[in-house]
């Protein structure tokens, strides 16, 4: 059977033999990140696939990973496409570097990892909010459950973090 | 263990100088289409034909890109009365033409057939927007969308936003700098009597319209629009036999890709500023036998003002992070070092994924812009270079041109042509 939930009113599906996004998405509702680790480099990757893209491995296993991170760059969303977010707007998604892994194997590459920016209890940023937020931004992730055993990783400000003292933002506001 | 992997020029550079553009047509350029894709494509390969001079005999290959929102070529052939040697339908938008026009190269070069009609057909304003909204922002979540759509992350100005702002923040880009490619080519399709988008905008307009997703205003944002465009790709030999002069392809770049793609584009393999032309340029120019410098006018992708700044940046027309300086400096504006899109592009004159900036840019290597220049006693049109509104849009002395497509920031195509030194 597939994996099939509601969520803001779009109907959000895992195939049967989605193996990875099923596994990625299972731990999400556990409340635990987690990554899949390449058996031969030993490097996380993300999102979930298939083969290790440095080493072209099919072995992985999952780990656990500290949903901490640094706003690497965002979208910030104010005319809305999808239905789905038309009450939502303004809305961010946000492109965090994971402070795991970050600027291995290479210099640039980071584990960069999407969410929109919701509140501590899981709700959507409201505009006082997002205003705070920007490039060098800390935030650590929250989880929304879809239906069970299948959850979406989110991003809300770490207020225990150290904060830049203006993270960059677009300048127009 | 490599860890990274860089483009390798080494490609074969036999090909250079050995096929041509022959013939080039469109429809008009409307929002509110009242015919099929299958019947846009039927009128844009006409005129393309009439433009070359040729038979529905004289072609027999014929290659077709969409997204689920087209005709496929048997059914525009069939109509047409073209009997195939070769056809292909490629999924794909932007960067699929140069890429296509490569492998019209390819294939005839193989022997497989002897011209290639290459078309895309949308009403991407009536039926799929290209936008993303209508039926396209409600079509269930599946799998690996849920990374992205699940967050309301899904059209192109949102998917690629956090490229353009890295920009801004890695390099000090302003949001005035890049409303200069609007203006730019906003001038250039008031003087195209075939573009959608006539008006001239200036910098204050863009940075005043309101905000799709920042750093997007409206007016950095492309058009949405219903047509067809065609071109034909053939030998040099063979082009010389067509009515007009031959655009002459010296060098093809297919979706070249930054390393590390995945469902998000490019964001895990940095500098997330940097997009595919830092790739595409080591094959574009080596295999051209040119550099930028030579190049005197640009077809850059311009789905939004951001991304014709990026790519004329990433292929080297100026240095790394002054984009937002070349594109501010008067030099891609008609009259120029190096004008761009001078048709005005997907911002002003229409939306075709990538065809009508090569169309135009086979016009201005024909000194043939289609502006509102009187027309001489030798039927050819009397170009004045007064590029004033309403006036003439075709560049002196074009020699070489580069047409830099663009499927996203991760993903590119480029072509090279010259005109025909015959």
């Amino acid at each position: 059977m597939p994996i099939q939930g509601e969520y803001m009113g779009m109907m959000l599906t895992i195939d049967d033999v989605d193996k990875e996004n099923r596994e990625f998405f299972r731990h999400c509702a556990e409340g635990t990140f987690h990554l899949q680790r390449g058996k031969k480099s030993g490097l996380l990757r993300y999102p979930p696939t298939t083969a290790c893209p440095w080493t072209r491995d099919r072995e992985y296993e999952w780990v656990p990973v500290e949903g901490k991170g640094e706003v690497h760059s965002y979208a910030e969303v104010h005319h809305p496409i999808q239905p789905a977010f038309r009450e939502k707007v303004p809305y961010m998604v946000l492109v965090v570097d994971l402070d795991t892994q970050k600027g291995e194997p290479t210099e640039h590459e980071a584990l960069r990892v999407a969410g929109n920016l919701l509140t501590a209890d899981g709700e959507f940023a409201p505009p006082e909010m997002i205003k705070k937020v920007g490039i060098g931004t800390r935030v650590r992730m929250v989880f929304t459950e879809v239906t069970d055993g299948f959850a979406l990783p989110h991003w809300t400000i770490d207020e225990d973090a150290e904060q830049p003292e203006s993270p960059w933002r677009y300048p127009q506001e | 263990m490599a860890l990274s992997s860089d483009t390798d020029a080494s490609t074969p550079k036999f090909l250079r100088g050995k096929y041509a553009i022959c013939g080039v047509g469109e429809t008009t350029y409307r929002r509110g289409s009242e015919e099929s894709t299958r019947n846009l494509a039927t009128w844009a390969i006409n005129n393309a034909l009439e433009d070359a001079g040729m038979e529905a005999d004289d072609v027999d290959g014929m290659l077709n890109y969409s997204g689920n929102d087209s005709t496929f070529a048997p059914q525009v052939a069939n109509d047409l009365g073209i009997r195939l040697n070769f056809y292909m339908d490629v999924h794909g938008g932007g960067s699929s033409t140069e890429a296509l026009i490569g492998i019209a190269i390819g294939v005839i070069e193989a022997g497989m057939c002897k011209a290639v009609v290459i078309y895309r057909s949308m009403n991407g304003y009536t039926q799929v927007r290209i936008g993303g909204t209508g039926a396209r922002s409600a079509v269930p979540i599946v799998g690996d969308q849920i990374h992205h759509r699940g967050y309301g992350w899904q059209s192109a100005g949102q998917m690629f936003a956090p490229t353009f702002l890295r920009h801004m923040y890695d390099y000090g880009t302003t949001p005035e700098q890049v409303a200069h490619v609007k203006v730019a080519h906003s001038k250039h399709a008031s003087n195209n009597p075939k573009a959608y988008y006539k008006t001239r905008y200036t910098v204050d307009d863009v940075v005043n319209s309101r905000i799709i997703c920042k750093p997007l205003h409206l007016l950095d944002c492309c058009v949405e629009t219903d047509n067809a465009t065609a071109i034909i790709v053939t030998r040099l030999d063979r082009a010389r036999d067509c009515k007009k002069p031959a655009a002459v392809i010296q060098s093809v770049v297919g979706r070249c890709s930054k390393p590390r793609g995945d469902i998000h584009l490019h964001y895990q393999h940095g500098p997330i500023s940097t997009v595919a032309g830092h790739y595409a340029r080591d094959i574009l120019f080596p295999n051209a036998g040119v550099g930028p410098e030579d190049i005197d006018v640009t077809g850059s992708y311009d789905a939004f003002t951001f991304t014709t700044m990026l790519q004329l940046e990433d292929y080297g027309f100026c240095k790394k992070g002054e984009g937002g300086d070349y594109v501010s400096s008067g030099a891609i504006e008609l009259g120029g070092r190096r004008p761009n899109n001078t048709s005005g592009g997907h911002l002003c004159e229409g939306y075709t994924h990538g065809m009508n900036m090569v169309i135009e840019n086979v016009r201005q290597l024909r000194n043939d812009a289609d502006d509102s220049c009187p027309i001489g006693p030798d039927g050819k049109r009397q170009h004045t270079h007064d590029y004033s509104e309403g006036g003439c849009r075709q560049v002196k002395n074009v020699e070489l041109t580069a047409n830099l497509g663009w499927a996203h920031p991760g993903t590119a195509s480029s072509m090279i042509m010259a005109k025909d030194a015959r």
